[in-house]
Order: structure tokens, then sequence, then C-alpha cells
């Protein structure tokens, strides 16, 4: 083995090593978090302001009893939390946390970004109709539905991004934002880019697939345990990377804003910056009810879908023009 | 006591009075008026007004019928006069079997039918008698499409048959149940029961009862062109409010029909009133609609109170309608957080409890006790307000609309909670009507009926509020009334605390509980009724009433009769609760599941209140 396999390999299981422990803690910050915002105290007894609550939570689930229910289709319904887990984690593959920090330099760093979102969907799937259950077929149904959609408007809305640049690779894409960031001229490619991202991510108010009001959990109704912990995992992950993604399409990934002198380094700015965007998507939990299902697909193909294009026929010919 | 044994026997050797005959009072001069109307129709009914005997001292209008007469009468009174009985508003059965002090009329089983006219702001009575050899009688549930359960509830519970009823099981007990509980024959405690078992054999019974089978819900498996799904939502589940079931019947997310199974929080609280003191009964009331507290208890001792001639005085009156109205505000509070989350919002409910928090440390300084304060007494209430009380209420009072605009533009401005619920589950007046549908369920429809306007109790009419109304009877319009109703609550309240009058908070009457010990060591003729009075409880008067109130959830009414002894000898418990659920199917279908979830939650019901 060469030392530069050795060296990506390191790199690799440190960026993991580091990402789970992020996702775990990102539960705390989370809760916390509500907590605040609804005037209460939330976890707090778990070490420092409760920060520890994670780590608490994954002892006890860690001791749970792996339980398969005897009805389900055994293989799928343990394969499903892992398809979910290991899309997320795949896609930080492509992200580049700085110049110099990232997995992969893929010349196709956005399609793989997308490629991953798309098969992360069959986890849900999978996972609804693993269950045989009802609620976890119709959560399964509704992920299914929910995620081909949003797909088309999150593929539409980087088009944008891709026209400026010119390339897929998402390091460039960041260093073509030297002299500005692309939400200046994206701004509506950036809106349709992060409302689908919150369908993806299965978040409130798009939480749809799993629905606890109506759905009792939707397509993880029948998982506990350590499986379900993969979901939780998963759920939050795709959080970060949809906040990661936004900061290096459109918000200049690394670099600095503009007006201010490099007296953070890289790696501190956009780490702030994703940050950001995960206490926004906290937010948004906190104060937005759910749509109903035929109105959030209504929502996606009429008002979302138009949005898109016209966003990337208009930045087209801006282009053309010489304007951007 | 003696004195209405001498009265009662007079009646009965005089025959056939009509109670309080003389045209002078207003029910004799009612009940006259409403034969003549009903004979002009059709002159062969045979329609005998209840005497002296039966004590009947509400103002309701009450007949004897025939059981043959049934039907005719009911159309009659339905369908074919000017302002007619359009509301079947309860309807319950008595055994008679072990009553004393019986009238001519009663023979086993009593079946009483409660009907009230809007209109005619008016209600009428109907008592059909039964032998214990023939317990059948015609069904009404064509004529007003919400006896259906009522009409499963008398079966389930005594056994009575409803020829033509649609589909006659058991609605509260297991369907595996031996028996009818609130026979008199039933045991009303354990301890009058073998000791329970379960051999394998039961158990698997048991089990082989509650496997679903569509059919004998009356749904079907299929179309010809698509197999149903069939989801069961319930007893658990986050949105149904409690031990509920639901059976949809669903094609994708879409409902096609659904059956309501009720029967999971029946504690037999009807029987239980027959087995307690009329004071030790207060308690129980507490816990029917759990949310509603001490706004329980008021029915059902007006009730008493009716009973044994009480007049209760104006500051027990007065703050009875005070702490009332603050568990309206509870409980309306709390509809609200959990509307909001049954739609996915996820905060409300949080702040909203931080104010029923507040709420609660009042009703705590008042009557030492939070959700269920058992606090209203025969007579008036267990003890006075605590000094610097108008402190605690003033505050409260200035705090809460603030509060309430703030949730104005959290939960009914936002736009995605719209979207979900305006035209969502709606029905027009004249279906909540036919279905029983009272309090803001009927004001949504724009129907303005609201108890303590159109027949002020306790004193409701010396206070200045509105009666919100909605238009649409949509969920919002369900959210809209309530929101509003808690601003008049809080209007009723600032005028409790500013005119609040002084005097005793208890009525000076020998059968109020816990009864007057003031004067007891000084006379003999006062110690031995009060001895009396603390150990077994107050004998009421034989007689029967039935009294309403304007509840959180609509208009709850106690039934009683006592056979003049220390305990009712039966208390029929109205609420409001089991006849909205009973309209669910009406509003669900064609729904999505979404749909219904933001329905139940409109609805706003509590299982404690539908199963009792």
């Amino acid at each position: 083995m060469t030392p530069e396999i050795m060296w990506k390999l390191l790199e690799i299981i440190l960026i993991i090593s580091l990402l789970i422990p992020i996702a775990a803690t990102l539960v705390w910050v989370e809760r916390r978090m509500i907590g605040i915002w609804q005037d209460r105290h939330g976890p707090n007894r778990v070490g420092p302001f409760g920060i520890l609550q994670s780590l608490a939570d994954l002892l006890k689930i860690l001791g749970k009893e792996d339980w398969i229910p005897p009805f389900s289709d055994r293989l799928v319904f343990v394969l499903a939390p892992v398809i979910g887990a290991v899309c997320v984690l795949m896609s930080f593959a492509v992200i580049p946390f700085t110049a110099d920090i990232g997995v992969s330099d893929l010349n196709i760093g956005l399609l793989f970004f997308l490629a991953m979102a798309s098969l992360a969907v069959y986890s849900v799937v999978l996972a609804g109709w693993a269950s045989n259950s009802k609620y976890a077929l119709l959560g399964g149904m509704r992920a299914a539905a929910q995620t081909v959609s949003y797909e088309v408007f999150m593929g539409l809305s980087v088009m944008g991004v891709v026209l400026l640049t010119g390339t897929f690779n998402l390091r460039d894409i960041v260093l073509a934002q030297t002299d500005g960031w692309l939400i200046q001229s994206q701004f509506v490619g950036f809106s349709v880019f992060l409302i689908a991202g919150i369908a993806e991510s299965h978040r409130l108010p798009f939480d749809l697939p799993e629905a606890e009001t109506e759905l009792t959990g939707g397509f993880h109704t029948e998982y506990s345990g350590l499986k379900f912990a993969l979901f939780f995992l998963g759920e939050y992950l795709s959080v970060t990377l949809i906040s990661a993604m936004s900061v290096v399409l459109f918000f200049g990934g690394w670099l600095m804003p503009a007006p201010l002198d490099t007296w953070l380094p890289p790696l501190v700015w956009f780490i702030l910056k994703v940050l950001f965007f995960v206490f926004f998507f906290i937010l948004l939990r906190t104060s937005l009810p759910r749509p109903r299902f035929d109105q959030l697909l209504a929502f996606g193909w009429q008002v979302m879908l138009p949005i898109a294009l016209l966003n990337l026929l208009v930045t087209a010919a801006l282009r053309l023009g010489g304007v951007l | 006591m003696t004195e209405f044994n001498i009265k009662a026997s007079k009646d009965w050797q005089a025959g056939l009075s009509i109670a309080g005959s003389d045209a002078t009072s207003l029910q004799g001069k009612l009940a006259q008026e409403i034969t003549a109307e009903i004979l002009a129709v059709m002159p062969e009914l045979d329609l005998k007004p209840v005497t002296a005997v039966e004590n009947i001292v509400d103002d309701i209008c009450t007949f004897w019928l025939d059981k043959k007469q049934l039907i005719k009468l009911m159309k009659v009174l339905k369908n074919k006069l000017v302002q007619p009985f359009d509301m079947c508003f309860d309807l319950f059965a008595i055994d008679e079997t072990t009553r004393e002090h019986k009238g001519r009329q009663l023979q086993d089983f009593t079946v009483n039918y409660h009907l009230r006219s809007y209109q005619r702001n008016q209600d009428i009575r109907i008592k059909v008698a039964l032998p214990a050899s023939d317990k059948s009688l015609a069904s009404v549930c064509h004529i007003w499409p919400n006896a259906n359960w009522y009409e499963r509830e008398i079966w389930d519970m005594f056994g009575i048959t409803f020829i033509g009823h649609p589909n006659l099981r058991r609605i509260l007990m297991p369907d595996t149940w031996q028996g009818h509980p609130l026979l008199k024959t039933h045991p009303a405690r354990a301890t009058e029961m073998a000791p329970f078992t379960l051999p394998p054999d039961q158990q698997d019974k048991e089990q082989a009862a509650l496997q679903f089978d569509p059919q004998a819900w009356g749904m079907k498996r299929q179309d010809k062109d698509n197999d149903f799904m069939f989801l069961n939502l319930g007893p658990n589940h986050p949105s149904v409010h409690g031990a509920f079931r639901i059976v949809l019947q669903m094609d994708g997310e879409e409902i096609i029909d659904c059956v309501p199974d009720i029967g999971y929080h029946h504690r037999g609280a009807e029987k239980m009133g027959e087995r307690q003191s009329w004071h030790s009964y207060i308690p129980y009331t507490d816990r029917i609609d759990y949310l509603g507290g001490v706004m329980n208890n008021f029915p059902y001792v007006m009730a008493v109170e009716k009973l044994a001639g009480i007049s209760v005085p104006d500051r027990a009156k007065v703050i009875r309608i005070m702490t009332s109205e603050m568990f309206r505000i509870l409980s309306h509070l709390l509809f609200y957080g959990t509307f909001a989350q049954d739609i996915g919002a996820l905060s409300p409910i949080f702040y909203m409890f931080i104010d029923r928090e507040k709420l609660f440390g009042i009703i705590e300084a008042f009557t030492g006790a939070r959700m269920h304060p058992s606090w209203f007494r025969i007579g008036g209430i267990a003890q006075d307000l605590p000094k610097g009380w108008e402190v605690l209420v003033r505050d409260y009072v200035n705090y809460l609309p603030k509060r309430l605009d703030e949730y104005e533009k959290m939960v009914m401005q936002n736009s995605i909670l719209k979207n979900r619920t305006i035209d969502v589950g709606a029905y027009s007046s004249q279906e909540a009507i036919e279905w029983g549908i009272t309090g803001p369920g009927l004001r949504a429809t724009g129907y303005s009926w609201d108890l303590r306007k159109q027949r002020p109790y306790s004193g409701y009419d010396q206070f200045d509020f509105e009666v919100p109304l909605g238009n649409k009877g949509d969920c919002y319009d369900r959210c809209r009334v309530r929101v509003e109703e808690m601003r008049q609550s809080i209007r009723i309240i600032e005028q409790c605390l500013n005119n609040m009058p002084a005097g005793p908070y208890k009525a000076e009457h020998p059968q109020t509980t816990p009864p007057d010990k003031s004067k007891t060591m000084r006379d003999i003729d006062s110690l031995i009724p009060h001895f009396i009075n603390v150990s077994w409880g107050p004998v009421i008067p034989a007689g029967e009433v039935s009294m309403c109130v304007e509840a959180t959830k609509g208009i709850m009414g106690y039934h009683l009769v006592s056979d003049g002894s220390t305990m009712s000898y039966r208390t029929r418990i109205r609420t409001p609760s089991f006849a909205h659920l009973q309209m669910l199917p009406l509003i669900s279908k064609g729904q999505m599941v979404a749909d219904l979830i933001a329905t139940l939650g409109s609805v706003d019901y509590v299982m404690a209140d539908v199963d009792r």
C-alpha cells in the first residue's frame, strides 16, 4: 500500500470519526435549542449543560435488544437503515471542507451528491416495505413520492451554479466564488435548493414520511435500538450534509466573507457557516406546522418547478448576454 | 320526607294528575300547549302526562307513551310540528325493578327520550315503560341518526333490544362480555362477584374476538376496482387523544369509510353513582371530562340541589361561574395546543402549558387541588376564596389576552395551518343538530346557541359576554370559536372579580354537604340531623331531574333519579363528546389520513367523557 493511499484512508477515517460524533452532538444541540425556544430546559442533566446526553442515549440504545419483528422481511429490514446512513456518509466524500481537506476531488462531485441523495430514498422505501406494517408502508410511499418530486427541483436548482461556474467539481465551484458568493446571483436557486434539501432530509415541515401525529413514526415505526439509531444518525447527517452543500454551492465554502481579514482558518469559516444553516433547520422545526401530503406535492410541482426552471432560464440568458 | 310521602299518596289515589297541573305553573301550561299541538296533528296519540308521584322537578314537559305509538309520535315531533323537536339530546334507560315510590306508569324498565327544539328553546321528555317480559322497542335511528349509539348503549347496559336498529352490537363493553352491567341485578362491586380468573381457553376466546373482521363492522373488503386497506388507528395512537380506536377503510391515503370503536375508557361511572352517597359521588364527576375540573361538578350539584330544593347563595353562584370559566380556559388552551401539534406545529403547546400552569396555580390556591378539585358541594362550594385571591385573578386576567394575541400570529394566521384546516372536516348547522352536536362544534357552523345565553343557569344572565360564532363549520372555525371563547371567559372572570358578592358560600339547608355544624352543640334537633347527614349522607327527596351546563366541550347534563334514599337510584350522564364522536364517519369520508387527524383534533373530545 502506497503512503498516498494510507494517507487517504487515514483522512477518510478521521472525517467519519468526526462526522458521527458531530451528528450525535447535533441531536443534543437541537434538543437544547428547541428547549430554550419553547421556554423549557431541554436535556441539561448529563455532563455540563447536558452535553453528554447523546453519549448517554447512545449507551442506552446499544444496550437495547436488537429486535426484528417476526413479520418483517429480515434481510431488507436490517439493510434499509444501513443504506441510508451509508449514502449520506458517501456524499461527504465529495464535500471540500477546505482547499486541502476533503476525501475526493471528483470532477462530477455535484452529480455524485445528487446520485447519493437519490439512492438514500431506497433506505426509507425499503424500510417501509420490509416492516410489513401499514403505517410504515404509508410512510415509505410518502417518502418515495416526496423524494422523487423534490429531487427534480434540487437538481434543477443547482444547474444555475453549474452554468455560472462551468464545472461539477465542488472544489472548483468554491474557488469560482473567490470574487463573490453565488448567493448574490443565485438567491432563487438557493431557496429552491434549501427547500428541496429539507424535503430530502425529512425534517419538519416536510417530515411527512415520519409524521408522528399521523403515522406514529412512518417508515421507522417498527424500528428500535441500534437500527433506529442509524435512521436517526442518517437524518442528522443529512441535515449537516444539506447545510454543507448550501455553503459550498452558494456561500463560498471555506472562503471568508469578503470584507473581513483572514483571522480565522478556512475550516473554522466552513464550520461556522454550516452551523448557521443547521440552526436554521432547527428553528424551522420549532416554528412550522406540517402541510398535507398532496399540498406538499402540489407545492413542489406547481411552485418550485416553475421557479427552478425560470431561474435556470434567466441565469442562462444573463450568461449569454454576458451580464453574469 | 314525610310531607312528601303524604302528598305522593294523595296523588296516587287521585289517579292521573299532571305534575303542577294548575295552569298557572309554567310546566303545566307548556305541557297542555304541547299536548294540544301534537294532538292537532295526530289525534290518536295517547300522551299521558307524568304524575306527581314521579316528582319531576325540572321544567321539561314529560309524557308517558305506549310503546306501540312511539314511532308515530317521534315522527310527529321531528317532522310534523311547525317548530319541530329536531335534536335527540339524550336517550337512556332506567331499570325500575327495585325503585321505591313507583308511580302507576312504571314498569320494569323505562326508556327516556330527551328531545330538544332549538327554535322553541324547549325540551320534551318521552318515557316509555317496558315490562321485563318484553324488553324490546322500535328503533328511532331512522328519525334521529344519533340515536344509533344511544340505542346500542341501552342494549349494552340493559339488554333492551331495538327492533330495526342497523347494527345493534355492544358499544362500551367488549363483545365477549356476559350480562348487562346497569341492571340492578348486576353486582356493582368486585367484592360481590366471584374472583376474576382467565383460564387459557377463555384467553384464547378473548384473543380470537380481537381479530378484526371488516364485514362484521359493516365494511367491504373490496369493490370492483380496488382492494381496500384497513388501517387500525388506535386504541394507542399519538393523535387519538386517549384510548380510542378508529378502523379506517382506505384506498391509498384516502378514507372511504371509518368506524369509531369506543369503550376503552369505560369505568362504569353511571353504575358507581348508584353505590355512592349523593355527596361522595362529586369526585367521580370531576373525572368524566377530565379536562373540565369543577365544570363537571356543576350540573351534578345543580341537579341534586334542584331535587332537594336548595337555593344557592349568590357568592357561591359567582364563585362557581368564575372557577368554571377558568376550567373552560384550561381546557380550551389544551385543545389549542394539541390541535396545533396535530397539524405538526411543535411549539405552541409548550407556551400554552405555561399559561395553564399559571392558572392551575390559582385553582390550587382556591381549592388545594389542580385538575380535579371536586370543589363544589351540594348547596355551595367547599370553602370560601382565600385572602388575596383578587390579586391572583387580576394578574391572570391581564396576562392571558396578550399571550392569546401572540398565539393568534403563531397558530391562527399561519398559512400552512390554514391550508390544512380551512374547508376540512366541515358540516352544516343542520347536520350538527341532526347528530346532536353541541357547544363550540355547533357554534362553529354559525348557529348561535349557547346554554349560558339561552337558558341561563346559576346567574349567567347577569354577565355581559358574547357568543363567538364561526360560519363554515370546518376545523379552522372550530378552533377559531374556542379561541374567542377564551377571551369571553376572561371577560366573565373579570366581571366576577369586580362584582363578587359578599355573604355565605354555602346555603343554609340541612341537606347541604358537609352539613352545617354551627348549631349542633346547642340543641338536639340540630345535632341529630347533622349526625345523620354526616354519617349516611343527605337523604334527597324522591324525584327526577335533569340539569345541563354549557361545559367545555358542549352541553353536559346529569339526569338523576332519586327514590328517597342516601344514594342516587340512577345517574345518567349525558356527555357532549359521545355525540361528537358518533358523527366522525360522516365528516371523515373522502378525507386523507392527515385531514382525519386535523378533524379529530378540532372535535376536542376526551375519551373519559365519551365512555364514562
